[in-house]
């Protein structure tokens, strides 16, 4: 376990936020927050061999958030100077009064403990961005070199983002806290070229919260197999290109975790953000069709269906000790045995919805809010949202031989869904067509297609816990202005019945 | 990286930009240093309910030093180090120069290397950076309140955002350059559903300054809009004779430019390869007539007119930084003419230096009249309000898939006749420049999915493809 870093407890938060939330309180606001941020990104991308970049981001600033006359305010800037603190507390309130006007249902939080001066650190061994840049580069030059050894592989590339997240956080109610979140996605990636046509094959290594230890380490030392994959990768790519296109039609799914947590986040993940339900993403994300009327009615997916919203898990890219409200995070179910259960709240959804969290007669946020930089509002975001493994459940090879005509797919490439989360599309890196339980070799061009309550209700078996992978993604996109934020999910190897697969070359109409 | 202390003087702390470009490039010990300052405030409101939820007005100041060492002896070679951060002083700007020069010096030669762009100078390089605040809205506003009334009484619920942004960006180097642009971006939008939540329309464009956006009259629109479902028909999926809205087409359009690069297409891996090897520059992809071209003079898309580049990548060079930029025409009477270019790819593919501009035209030769020429003409098909959630599935057509959002409308014997289910579509926009068959004239559009925070820039026309692909249909409302 890491420690804050100094260069981040050196800068001037304390006496900013001091400052702005006096000034907020003197102008006789009826909440104030202050939050000060530094994140600091680094990417490496390298293509045949050769670093085509290697660049460090840093974004440095903070914000005062009001609550005055009923109505948001919200000011942010970079100019860490006391008197810009007092200029954001007024440019806070003076959002708040324009937006008071247009305010006909009165901002209020659900009431949170006070948590007067904490502290809380992701666990990694070694923070990324403390590795030399060369020592990065040279295991992504090494990647594409030996990916191009494979006969089929024309082209290699190779990218490290690596992100350092430093926050703190101060509130008129007297909660003061102070965090670092380190996070890394490394991948790579082989292209090739057959007569007519060419494909790729990529890296299903997933995004984690983890240091550098996740690429010298082994899968049992919370590393991850890079000299098995990169071996593997020319000859699937290979494989891939000379495979038969699939015929369009219904098929049994065994689905991996490097494909199936995709679907997970666009199908569950965005479908129980509260603030989604009740349309406050109606002109941008979009809605839900699991809206709250149908809480504990509704048949999301089969029996063997549970899923869980989780900030708290080890490795988690959600994972946070406190949110941007001041909200010490938490799990709690969303799904279980296929009945929706829960929904992802903030603090004032956790109000307005008591019945959604109730904790000594009122209700509590489930700290799911988060802001990507000083400079953004925060919002409710996803918190590592996993379907749960059958502590008796079967392998991955088990799964497969319970199917007699059907695909295993790994890998996620392709994804839409749409503005309610009903119809979703999905491709994956590789595709096998399954035979008599076992499998035969990849097809091409293959993209399932579903209805989210059909696919899960369609799911006739989850894997043991063996099976079950952390995966997830840097670039979850929500919010005008928009956010990015970075969330993982978690599941096991699943089996579903009956899915309608797409041949895309049909769809292209070629 | 940043270690500044409250104490510090004030007028130290806001430094001009221009300042921080000068002192940048005099504090650099590599051997040519390149510093790219911008200054973006914004202002924005957002609503959902009828009533607003979130706001704000933002400021940030974002400085990047890139760093060029010339390395000695015959290898030679140039190595170069990126570096960004927020920075509103000298002495932030001073740790970032130190990491850049360090991170040059530590890094391997630069495959895109070249010689940097000479002694520009922007008239009004010395002008300060231009602000936006929340007075943006003073008129729209009140309006938006009065519009929120309108609709409670009328039983709509409205959900929306509008947004404002001023980014002045100045560019400057050891070799000369000192570049200023000021580039204003804003946008509306307005989604109106029925109180039970059954129908779901949109309006939404773009603008540089807000004088020219009516809350009132974008309440009226969707309400209109709304009136369309009163006859509701549910149809399958399906080819159908489909008219796809600016909107829509600029969606497409950004999806066949930013898939453009000529470093791709030239190594195999895009629609715009030539098998087995080569790119499909001078070949004929699209329909004749087919026009797609950008340039940062046009019309109210005035964009940059040269290249920033804070990092190097397939289709952009830090090399580049400074370039000038003019028209670029991409397809030219259906002709393929070129592809996003660093000097680097154009000595790889032996074709012009044609990099990436920040706006994109469509126009089409024989495009003529409005989007309601188009549903007067259309006997029976599908009028849609734009689209959504479009990602690539097969690169090798540019095979997109998303779906239709907002509203999709049935059109008999050219009037609108009621409101139709949404789908999900397959389809590739290389493959409707060929099968379209009518275009209105091209008016200024505001790209759905990619408009809010990627390109904003576009005009493009009303398309109607015969045949359109409607893969499946979706339950959205």
């Amino acid at each position: 376990m890491s420690g804050l870093d100094p260069t981040f407890t050196s800068l001037p938060y304390r006496k900013l936020g001091d400052v702005a939330l006096a000034r907020a309180k003197e102008l006789g606001v009826s909440h104030a927050d202050f939050r000060f941020e530094r994140v600091r990104y680094q990417n490496l991308s390298v293509r045949d061999g050769v670093l085509q970049n290697a660049s460090d981001t840093e974004d440095l600033g903070f914000a005062v958030r009001v609550i005055h006359r009923g109505a948001w305010g919200f000011a942010s800037g970079v100019v860490l100077h006391p008197d810009e603190a007092v200029r954001l507390a007024d440019s806070a309130v003076a959002v708040a009064r324009v937006a008071a006007d247009m305010t006909s249902t009165p901002v209020e939080l659900a009431p949170e403990p006070t948590y007067a001066d904490v502290t809380w650190v992701s666990t990694y061994d070694i923070n990324p961005l403390e590795v030399p840049v060369a020592e990065k580069a040279a295991v992504l030059v090494d990647w594409t070199n030996r990916l191009r050894t494979g006969a089929a592989v024309d082209h290699a590339s190779a990218y490290l983002r690596q992100v350092q997240e430093n926050k703190y956080y101060a509130d008129l109610a007297g909660t003061r806290t102070t965090q670092q979140r380190v996070r890394l996605q490394p991948g790579f990636e082989a292209m090739g070229a057959g007569a007519d046509t060419f494909d790729s094959m990529a890296s299903i290594a997933p995004p984690v919260g983890r240091g550098w230890e996740y690429l010298l380490n082994g899968p049992e030392d919370g590393g991850y197999d890079w000299d098995q994959e990169l071996d593997e990768v020319p000859e699937l790519l290979a494989e891939k290109l000379k495979a038969p296109s699939v015929e369009a039609g219904t098929y049994d799914l065994v689905i991996h975790p490097s494909n199936l947590w995709l679907t997970i986040h666009e199908s569950i993940g965005h479908a129980t953000e509260l603030d989604r339900a009740l349309g406050y993403e109606a002109n941008y994300a979009g809605t839900s069709f699991a809206t709250i009327d149908l809480l504990n009615t509704l048949q999301y997916g089969s029996p063997i269906m549970n899923v869980t919203g989780d900030r708290t898990v080890e490795h988690g890219l959600a994972t946070v000790g406190y949110d941007d409200e001041g909200v010490q995070t938490q799990r709690w179910d969303i799904v279980r045995d296929g009945v929706l259960v829960g929904y992802q709240l903030d603090r004032p959804m956790g109000q307005m919805r008591p019945e959604l969290n109730p904790v000594d007669g009122h209700g509590r946020s489930n700290g799911c809010a988060y802001a990507d930089s000083s400079g953004h509002i925060p919002i409710q975001r996803m918190a590592n949202v996993s379907l749960q493994p059958d502590p008796q459940g079967p392998s991955t090879v088990e799964l497969i031989g319970r199917v007699e005509r059907g695909l295993y797919v790994v890998g996620d490439k392709s994804w839409s869904i749409d503005m309610q989360r009903f119809n979703f599309q999905f491709t994956g890196q590789r595709f096998y067509t399954i035979t008599d339980g076992e499998l035969v070799g990849q097809v091409r061009d293959a993209a399932y297609q579903a209805t989210t309550t059909d696919f899960w209700n369609s799911m006739e078996a989850v894997g043991g816990p063996d099976t079950w992978i952390l995966g997830g993604a840097f670039n979850c996109g929500k919010a005008q202005p928009g956010q990015v934020a970075a969330v993982s999910h978690g599941c096991p190897t699943s089996l579903f019945r009956g899915v309608r697969i797409l041949n895309t070359l049909d769809e292209a109409g070629h | 990286m940043t270690t500044l202390d409250p104490a510090l003087d004030h007028a130290e702390v806001r430094a001009t930009p221009q300042t921080l470009v000068d002192h940048a490039v005099a504090m650099s010990t590599a051997d040519d240093a390149i510093v790219i300052v911008r200054d973006k405030t914004s202002a924005n409101l957002r609503w959902a309910n009828n009533t607003l939820t979130t706001n704000g007005v933002m400021h940030a100041i974002d400085v990047t030093v890139i760093s060029f060492i010339r390395l000695p002896g015959a290898e030679g070679g140039v190595c170069t180090g990126s570096v960004s951060g927020s920075a509103s002083s000298q002495s932030q700007v001073d740790e970032l120069v130190r990491a850049a020069d360090a991170a040059a010096r530590a890094a391997s030669p630069a495959e895109d290397a070249g010689e940097l762009i000479r002694d520009r100078v922007s008239p009004d390089f010395d002008d300060a950076a231009v602000p936006t605040d929340i007075h943006v809205y003073d008129a729209f506003a009140p309006a938006l309140g009065e519009a929120f009334g309108r609709s409670t009484a009328q039983g709509r619920v409205l959900y929306g955002f509008v947004n404002h942004e001023l980014a002045t960006t100045y560019l400057g180097s050891t070799t000369g350059l000192r570049l200023r642009h000021v580039q204003p971006t804003g946008h509306y939008a307005c989604t109106a559903k029925t109180a039970d939540l059954s129908q779901s329309a949109w309006v939404g464009g773009a603008t540089r300054d807000f004088t020219d956006v009516d809350a009132l009259a974008m309440e009226q629109t969707v309400a209109k809009r709304l009136g369309w479902g009163t006859r509701r028909v549910d149809l399958p999926a399906g080819r159908y004779d489909t008219i796809l809205p600016p909107t829509a087409v600029a969606d497409l359009m950004i999806d066949a430019y930013w898939y453009a690069g000529a470093r791709v297409a030239w190594e195999g891996q895009s629609v715009y390869s030539r098998r087995p090897t080569g790119t499909r520059i001078g070949e004929t992809i699209t329909a004749p007539g087919v026009n797609l071209y950008s340039d940062p003079t046009y019309h109210q898309l005035g964009c940059a007119p040269f290249v920033v580049a804070a990092a190097s990548g397939n289709e952009s060079s830090v090399f580049d930084n400074g370039l000038p930029l003019g028209r670029t025409d991409w397809i030219r009477d259906g002709e393929l003419t070129a592809l996003l270019q660093t000097r680097h790819s154009a000595v790889m593919t032996s074709q012009p230096v044609t990099p990436m501009v920040d706006n994109l035209v469509l126009d089409i030769d024989s495009g003529a009249g409005t989007i309601d020429d188009l549903v007067a003409g259309t006997e029976r098909g599908l009028l849609l309000t734009c689209l959504w959630y479009i990602r690539e599935v097969d690169p090798q057509s540019l095979l997109l898939t998303g779906l239709t959002r907002d509203g999709v409308y049935l059109v008999e014997g050219g009037e609108i006749t009621g409101l139709v289910n949404n789908f999900r579509f397959n389809e590739s926009p290389v493959d409707l420049l060929r099968r379209f068959s009518h275009a209105s004239a091209t008016m200024p559009s505001f790209s759905r999915e990619w408009g809010d925070d990627y390109f904003s820039r576009t005009a493009t026309p009303a398309l109607r493809v015969p045949d359109f692909n409607m893969s499946s249909v979706s339950q959205a409302m």
